[in-house]
């Protein structure tokens, strides 16, 4: 065989299959062609090892800065959202109870007549004023967590991925929470829910493994908000109004009869 | 099942679950697949221009069409490969851009952007180095680098994409806009080049040597 051609070793060196076992036939025999082969290895490997400046774990973040304020706004139907998998199974969730907020106070029915629509309300919003400071809790635990937080000493990267998987929970109940709210004329419960909203993307969003420095920085955005204060002053809340709400029990009515005889 | 659809490595949002956020107007997803893949494009990016400015300008550039395009996106690839092919092609076009205003500048009578006339001499490449000169890796690494700056933008964009990112020749040919047979050729020819630039190192492994990569 007469002589490989520069091309034929480069295809040869890049794992070309056709004419392969000639080549590496007249490879073993001819040490000219093996020598070019090598000085073409040489050059590749030189080429792979020329340096590229290093970035910084936060290159991403920094690319995202730059560009966020000129990504306009993807419009979706509002019900496109509600079909991705795991959004599914939250937004069914969540549903169900708004929807069983208003099925039981529909059936329940009244002693006395005229009250009917005024249970139906209590009712409703009882069941409301349950869940939605049910997922209050949950997001405070999270900001607890996220607050106490402290990295090990020497340890380089943080895993968030079980506090992100949580957080992402969260966003989607929140949404409907937050729509329900806004809906009813509830604002002050729509804002902070609209405020704890972008906290808890932010969570959902962070990196899967995060520096110490990251940590601290995601941290500081949430302090910086006040949402931890915010939340459990909305918790507070309504843990009055399910208390208010909550009809006495039966001896302690009859407590209350015998003191109002008095 | 749901976490397997969802979610990759025991937690993060997947590519695709992200990508389907950002379309269902979720914009905050995007962060992700910006903060995931900036710096592979970046890495990617600096081979092609050959230094930080353009190859910062091409992952903006590269992350903002992504975004415009992503409906037409699909899913046929991941989309780590998709931006990457969206960034290679910005970049090739960039440095066609560069290399045709560099042209025009250098034409006979042409002044250059101070008002002179360009000296020929000036611009061509320096001629090949004693081979003193270029004992060391960083003497190495800036001929290669000047080297690489003779290629054509298609032979840059090919021999990054298929030496350095280990890309394969259709995807070469699909940024490069050309069949399989031309694209093989444009990497030959691209590595010919590189080898005749650096033939001071051509003794048996001295480059990889040099560069510290020898195995």
């Amino acid at each position: 065989m007469k002589h490989a051609t520069e091309e034929e070793l480069i295809a040869y060196r890049d794992g070309e299959k056709r004419g392969r076992k000639a080549i590496a036939a007249h490879l073993k025999e001819c040490p000219e062609c093996a020598r070019q082969l090598e000085q073409i290895e040489a050059l590749l490997s030189a080429l792979n090892a020329l340096p590229v400046p290093e970035t910084g774990e936060d290159y991403g973040e920094q690319v995202w800065r730059q560009i966020a304020p000129r990504l306009p706004e993807k419009k979706a139907s509002w019900w496109e959202g509600l079909f991705l998998p795991r959004r599914m199974v939250t937004f069914a969730t969540v549903t169900a109870l708004i929807l069983l907020a208003f099925f039981v106070g529909r059936v329940s029915k009244s002693p006395v007549p005229g009250e009917g629509m005024a249970d139906v309300y209590k009712v409703r919003e009882r069941v409301l004023v349950v869940a939605v400071g049910e997922h209050l809790g949950r997001s405070e635990m999270i900001l607890m967590e996220l607050a106490n937080a402290q990295p090990e000493p020497g340890q380089k990267l943080m895993n968030m991925s079980s506090v992100q998987k949580r957080a992402e929970d969260l966003v989607e109940e929140n949404r409907l929470y937050r729509q329900t709210a806004s809906r009813d004329g509830d604002t002050a419960m729509a804002n902070t829910l609209e405020e704890l909203e972008r906290v808890l993307l932010d969570i959902a969003n962070s990196p899967d493994e995060v520096t110490p420095a990251q940590f601290e920085s995601l941290q500081k955005r949430i302090e910086s908000k006040g949402i931890l204060f915010k939340v459990r002053v909305v918790n507070q809340d309504l843990r009055e109004r399910e208390k208010a709400k909550k009809p006495l029990p039966d001896h302690e009515k009859t407590e209350v009869k015998e003191r109002n005889k008095a | 099942m749901r976490e397997d659809i969802d979610t990759v490595d025991g937690g993060a949002i997947s590519d695709a679950a992200a990508v389907q956020r950002t379309l269902a107007g979720d914009r905050e997803a995007y962060r992700v697949l910006v903060e995931r893949h900036s710096r592979s494009v970046f890495r990617m990016a600096y081979r092609m221009t050959g230094n930080s400015p353009d190859a910062e300008e091409v992952v903006q550039e590269a992350f903002l069409r992504a975004y415009q395009k992503l409906e037409n996106f699909a899913g046929e690839a991941n989309f780590g490969t998709w931006v990457y092919r969206i960034a290679a092609n910005y970049a090739i076009d960039r440095l066609r851009q560069q290399n045709t205003e560099k042209v025009r500048r250098q034409m006979p009578g042409n002044p250059g952007d101070d008002g002179l006339e360009v000296d020929p001499l000036s611009t061509a490449p320096d001629p090949a180095p004693s081979p003193e000169r270029l004992a060391g890796s960083a003497q190495l690494a800036a001929r290669m680098k000047e080297a690489l700056e003779t290629l054509t933008p298609a032979e840059r964009t090919a021999v990054v994409m298929r030496h350095w990112e280990g890309c394969a020749i259709e995807e070469i040919a699909t940024v490069l806009k050309s069949n399989s047979n031309a694209t093989k050729n444009t990497v030959f020819r691209a590595v010919g080049k590189l080898r005749k630039a650096l033939e001071p190192f051509a003794g048996t492994g001295r480059a990889a040597r040099a560069m510290g990569t020898e195995s």
